[in-house]
């Protein structure tokens, strides 16, 4: 067969609506452009982990410190879903790994600003994991059935994350004076990094519109944060806080929130690395990449002794 | 790769396919995979990746490479058979209308 012979096959399968498995022929774009999504996202969820984790010894209860400890798990757990499934498109886990940690693979840049105080620990949990949702919602319906698949299980598991943060943050909001500005605080700060979560907006978005052909999204950036922006507007009302766009209006017209000018220059200087936190994330994870080596050494050489033994003993 | 990322010389763990049982009497299904130094590993790890809140009550690991399975390119030829052996359900056979009868 022909390569546009092979490829109208292909998206053919994907019109109809068909799942394709680790084995069926892809176009090599397509397995190209699902290792870098599946990979980005992945580091995502680990990298995820350090702005929580900075907060876990300083929780204010044992009974939220217990909550972020069991999120911060769940965390690296999605990354490793994701993992697992980027593996079956032929690449191996080193390789993805060491892309982001030492190579030009990227992860979300909202995890490029600090957490400041312990609302910002609410907000993230409210927010960030609100739009994940969002994102996650539509990927579990994607065309790769091992990022489907994955996403099914991590859309379980973010509801309680998204949850927790929104119950802290309303019950800051109603605290005292002192709380209640934390609360809006830490909401201002996060809300646009937020919303840049969905990426560029569509005419710069280079990808979307073949991940769209090809069922790996189903929905736009601007969609998206549009479908987001809806949610979350009667959230905030709900618990007294204020989102920091004065252009937020709600359009009759259109049944949506009509929202203002993203700081798209601070999304691309983030992208570039200039982030106020890019460069202390990836120390933090060459450093636990580096000095766990010697562990992984360690289990390595366990396994084979034991090995060893068993066969001698047979 | 720069020169910190090969100074990590050593072979990644083994990589393998977990399957879990979803309640009592279900079948096991497959969950994802995990690396791991050796099985007793594996099988913690898929524990604590696939089952942090109750998903499995047994868990069965298998080394990926030990894994055989159909390709896509057999899809057809490989399952053909089945379609022209209809004497293989139940309605190819027809019983006498009485028989369906209660009382």
């Amino acid at each position: 067969m022909d390569e546009q012979k092979q490829l109208d096959a292909f998206q053919k399968r994907i019109d109809n609506g068909e799942t394709i498995e680790p084995k069926d022929r892809m176009p090599d774009r397509y397995r190209k452009q699902l290792i870098r999504m599946m990979s980005q996202h992945a580091h995502s969820e680990i990298v995820g982990m350090l702005p929580e984790g900075n907060w876990i010894q300083r929780a204010p209860s044992l009974k939220r410190k217990k909550v972020l400890l069991a999120k911060v798990q769940d965390e690296a757990g999605h990354g490793l879903y994701i993992y697992s499934a980027v593996e079956t498109l032929g690449v191996t886990r080193r390789e993805v790994v060491e892309d982001y940690m030492y190579g030009n693979a990227k992860y979300s840049s909202i995890f490029n600003y600090p957490t400041l105080t312990y609302a910002d620990i609410c907000v993230i949990g409210w927010l960030v994991d609100g739009a994940a949702i969002v994102n996650q919602t539509m990927l579990a319906r994607s065309s790769y059935g091992p990022y489907a698949r994955s996403m099914v299980r991590i859309c379980k598991e973010e509801s309680f994350h998204k949850k927790q943060g929104y119950e802290m943050l309303a019950k800051m909001a109603s605290g005292t004076p002192e709380q209640k500005k934390m609360a809006q605080d830490a909401v201002n700060r996060w809300w646009w990094p937020t919303l840049m979560m969905f990426g560029p907006p569509d005419d710069q978005s280079p990808n979307s519109q073949e991940l769209i052909r090809w069922g790996v999204k189903s929905k736009t950036n601007d969609e998206l944060r549009q479908s987001f922006v809806d949610m979350t507007v009667m959230e905030a009302k709900a618990i007294g806080i204020e989102i920091p766009d004065p252009d937020l209006k709600y359009n009759h017209e259109t049944g949506h929130w009509d929202f203002g000018e993203v700081p798209w220059d601070e999304f691309w200087e983030v992208i570039k690395g200039n982030g106020p936190m890019n460069r202390e994330r990836i120390r933090a994870r060459r450093k636990a990449y580096e000095e766990g080596a010697w562990v992984r050494e360690a289990a390595s050489e366990y396994a084979r002794k034991k090995r060893l033994e068993e066969e001698k003993a047979s | 790769m720069t020169e910190n990322g090969s100074k990590i010389k050593k072979n990644e763990w083994p990589l393998w396919e977990v399957f879990y049982q979803p309640k009592d009497g279900k079948p096991f299904e497959h969950a994802g995979s995990v690396h791991a130094p050796d099985a007793e590993m594996a099988l913690q790890n898929a524990r604590d990746t696939y089952a942090r809140r109750n998903e499995g009550i047994n868990i069965w690991v298998v080394p990926a490479d030990k894994i055989v399975a159909s390709t896509p390119e057999d899809r057809g030829p490989f399952f053909d058979p089945a379609n022209d052996k209809i004497y293989r359900h139940p309605q190819f056979y027809s019983v006498p209308r009485a028989s369906k009868k209660r009382k």
